[in-house]
């Protein structure tokens, strides 16, 4: 086959970003693990493990550039290299927020006090599942995968007031927990913001195929 | 053969067209089973460095040089250096395709009827070996007998690196052999030329920037006559450390 270097280095590329977007999903599981049972070394593995995402990502944005570079890649080709670069900061966002996750339950000595309500898990499942069907739709580049999932954000979004009204109370009725209902409502932001990032993946999926970003033509 | 040993080694070289100097104190090594670029604007002295490691420059008059070319650690200035012998061992593929007015089986079989092979089952083997090392066997296998001339431009300049391979060289120069060629039949030369070097050493004058990076393993950019920068293609291509490099791949000259 003609090109077939550039086809064998666009595979890899393709294989990178999935590996990375596997080992995010684990990383928000385990964050949300480690915050409901207080695993302070959970933690721990969880902030180091977030060094090998970061350079995952630098990796992913080399091979990036220099196949830009080197073989002046247009229409589809162009639109695949651009997409993995952005869905690689999306990813590397979404780690970053685990190990944020992370580093919240290891501020406090004690298990925190609303560790066992269950809206967050509810939450934290949610935004899970988009992540892992934004990394399938770029699998598969499958482009309806990609518009439904984008649109489960809202329920993601629902929980977080959910729980932002559920901690008005707290802040009414239990002052002495203040400092650890602003951290609850810290991890519920940081996990909307996952979700968020899932839907930018989406978006990105569906730019590689058409060239369209939210219904603007940039490619 | 080591790997990443010099095979070529140039040291202190000054080359001279009567008193017009086009080679200024040039110092390069260039690694075994690699793929160096030498590249750069018209009249940098490129085609003049690849001539020189076969000595074809002794065929021009006035041509002269100081300095020093290794192969293997031998001088190939040294007088008792059979030229002939030199020239099957580094082998050239020039810019615009020459092949010789006879049959595609004949162009191939030359060298090696040249020197003395004469059995038709080891000729044809020869052939059948050296085009498909140059990825041509399968565009020609049915009509080796056609003359050279009917192919297109693209096959003639595979033919012709089929035409060195069947000397079993073990440098191969080519002096842009991909200018004039449509984008297909360059991928395809870039495709062989990337096998090729698991056997040979090659030193190519690319026709642009782009193949350049693609294909090699090493760059080394010249201008009037100077060795400006050389090292990992990669690096000379994405964060050159000259300034005139920088500027000539961005195509600010040349």
């Amino acid at each position: 086959m003609l090109r077939a270097n550039f086809e064998k280095e666009l595979k890899q590329l393709h294989t990178e970003i999935i590996e990375m977007g596997n080992y995010v999903q684990t990383a928000i599981k385990d964050s949300m693990a480690a915050f409901k049972a207080h695993d302070l070394e959970l933690c721990q593995a969880i902030i180091a493990n977030d060094k090998n995402v970061d350079e995952k990502e630098k990796k992913i944005e080399a091979n990036c550039l220099w196949l830009i570079a080197r073989e002046q890649p247009i229409a589809s080709d162009l639109r695949k290299i651009t997409t993995a670069l952005k869905i690689a900061s999306d990813m590397e966002r979404i780690a970053d927020h685990a190990a944020d996750i992370a580093e919240l339950t290891m501020r406090i000595e004690a298990k925190n006090t609303f560790a066992d309500s269950s809206h967050i898990y509810q939450m934290a499942d949610e935004a899970i599942a988009m992540v892992k069907d934004a990394v399938t739709a770029y699998v598969n580049y499958d482009m309806l995968l990609a518009k439904a999932t984008a649109k489960k954000d809202d329920k993601v979004d629902d929980y977080f007031n959910l729980i932002k009204q559920e901690l008005v109370q707290v802040f009414n009725n239990q002052p002495q927990n203040l400092d650890q209902a602003i951290d609850f409502l810290l991890i519920a932001k940081y996990l909307e913001r996952i979700a968020d990032h899932a839907v930018n993946i989406c978006d990105w999926v569906r730019f590689s195929q058409t060239g369209k970003h939210k219904n603007t033509r940039i490619f | 053969m080591v790997q990443n040993a010099s095979k070529i080694s140039v040291s202190g070289l000054n080359f001279y067209y009567q008193k017009k100097q086009a080679i200024f104190d040039l110092n390069l090594k260039i690694h075994a089973n690699s793929i160096l670029s030498v590249f750069g604007p018209a009249n940098s002295g490129i085609t003049t460095l690849l001539r020189s490691f076969n000595r074809l420059c002794d065929l021009t008059p006035g041509a002269h040089m100081e300095g020093q070319i290794l192969l293997d650690g031998k001088n190939i200035y040294a007088p008792d250096i059979i030229v002939t012998e030199l020239r099957r061992k580094v082998g050239m593929v020039f810019d615009v395709p020459t092949p010789l007015p006879m049959s595609i089986f004949d162009n191939i079989a030359y060298g090696p009827r040249l020197s003395g092979m004469k059995s038709k089952k080891l000729l044809f083997q020869s052939v059948e070996e050296a085009l498909k090392m140059a990825a041509l066997w399968e565009d020609v296998k049915d009509r080796l007998s056609m003359p050279a001339a009917s192919l297109s431009g693209g096959q003639q300049q595979r033919l012709c690196i089929a035409r060195v391979l069947a000397l079993k060289p073990e440098v191969i120069l080519l002096d842009r052999p991909c200018s004039g060629l449509d984008p297909i039949s360059t991928a395809k030369i870039e495709e062989s030329l990337s096998h090729l070097k698991e056997k040979f050493t090659i030193v190519i004058a690319p026709h642009n920037v782009q193949q350049a990076g693609r294909i090699s393993d090493r760059a080394a950019f010249m201008l009037m006559g100077h060795l400006i920068e050389e090292g990992p293609a990669r690096a000379v291509f994405a964060n050159p450390q000259d300034q005139r490099t920088n500027d000539y791949i961005t195509g600010r000259f040349g």
